[in-house]
């Protein structure tokens, strides 16, 4: 098994993706973004874990659990699995990428699935911020198991900075009977 | 198993093939029928929050209803037995999904011999402001 998917390495050599970011004025608090990951109670359910987080780049597991198969004549993991770890990956990706602070929403994940996931082993979760613009980030990843070369998923999704409903301004709003403040 | 889903089917007992999806138990997934045809819940629960800010529910499991939806609907609306294999699925996030159940339902747009082309829709309180949208396709032969 490779121990880790060459995407989390030096992004000047080893990255698929070109990475084309300007280092930023207030740079991402890496550990603060773990520690909020850590307390997602979703991401905790399905004892999902962060290998490494750095600039632009992420590493991720989450354990084969009986409990969360998707078909029960196979024994593979519900889709819903993989959708949540690489959502998670790629949000703490961009959180990784953009100045301190910045509310974000997804706006579309795309996922295939290259072939089932085998029964009674982990997922791996590698993604890359490839391009950040001052409204939009751009991210991609993949999910495996035994090797990366191997992927059991592939993925493509964008994300909104700024995002006015997803602030605690707009949670408070929302809270108030003439709350309207939604969408991103 | 393969036998009890065809069963199940024949008996137009969709929610029955949902309970058999260990999944669906641990995020509080189920199917249930209202005046226009099947609709697949997702139970708020504690456990599915993915945004403790604003208290919404995670993206992930929000694809996983959406992904859910599909499937029941396409074993409704066709003739398969076996629970759908899933090629692919593009979730759009349109509003914030906050703490309360989460309703989609799924409509087969295209079914061809080997694929289905599948999309589906969730809402909260009101069906003309959908929190996500999904297409999806499916191997089904």
């Amino acid at each position: 098994m490779d121990a880790v998917c060459p995407i989390v390495g030096d992004p000047s050599t080893t990255s698929v993706w070109s990475f084309a970011v300007s280092p930023l004025k207030q740079p991402p608090d890496i550990p603060r973004i773990v520690e909020v990951f850590e307390r997602i109670p979703h991401c905790r359910a399905l004892g999902m874990k962060v290998v490494e987080l750095r600039y632009g780049q992420g590493f991720m597991t989450v354990p084969y659990d009986p409990a969360l198969v998707g078909n029960p004549t196979t024994g593979v993991v519900h889709g819903g699995v993989i959708t949540a770890l690489l959502d998670t990956l790629c949000g703490l990706v961009v959180m990784a990428s953009i100045p301190q602070r910045t509310a974000l929403a997804t706006l579309d994940l795309r996922i295939d699935y290259l072939h089932p996931a085998t029964p009674h082993v982990a997922i791996m979760g590698s993604a890359e911020c490839y391009k950040v613009t001052d409204s939009i980030a751009f991210v991609r990843g993949l999910a495996y198991q035994e090797t990366f070369r191997d992927p059991v998923a592939t993925c493509a999704g964008t994300f909104m900075l700024g995002a006015t409903g997803f602030t605690a301004e707009a949670a408070q709003v929302r809270a108030e009977p003439a709350g309207e403040g939604m969408g991103p | 198993m393969t036998e009890a889903i065809e069963a199940l089917k024949r008996a137009g007992n969709i929610a029955a093939i949902n309970d058999l999806i260990p999944y669906a138990r641990a995020v509080g997934l189920e199917a249930i029928t209202d005046d226009r045809g099947l609709v697949t819940v997702l139970r708020f629960r504690e456990g599915n929050i993915g945004n403790n800010l604003i208290r919404a529910i995670h993206g992930g499991v929000i694809g996983a209803l959406l992904e859910q939806a599909a499937i029941l609907h396409l074993i409704e609306q066709t003739e398969i037995t076996v629970v759908p294999k899933i090629v692919n699925l593009s979730v759009d996030y349109l509003r914030p999904c906050l703490a309360a159940d989460t309703f989609a339902r799924g409509r087969v747009i295209k079914q061809g011999r080997r694929i289905a082309n599948v999309r589906a829709e969730a809402w909260q309180a009101d069906p003309e402001r959908p929190v996500a949208a999904a297409h999806a396709h499916f191997l089904i032969g």
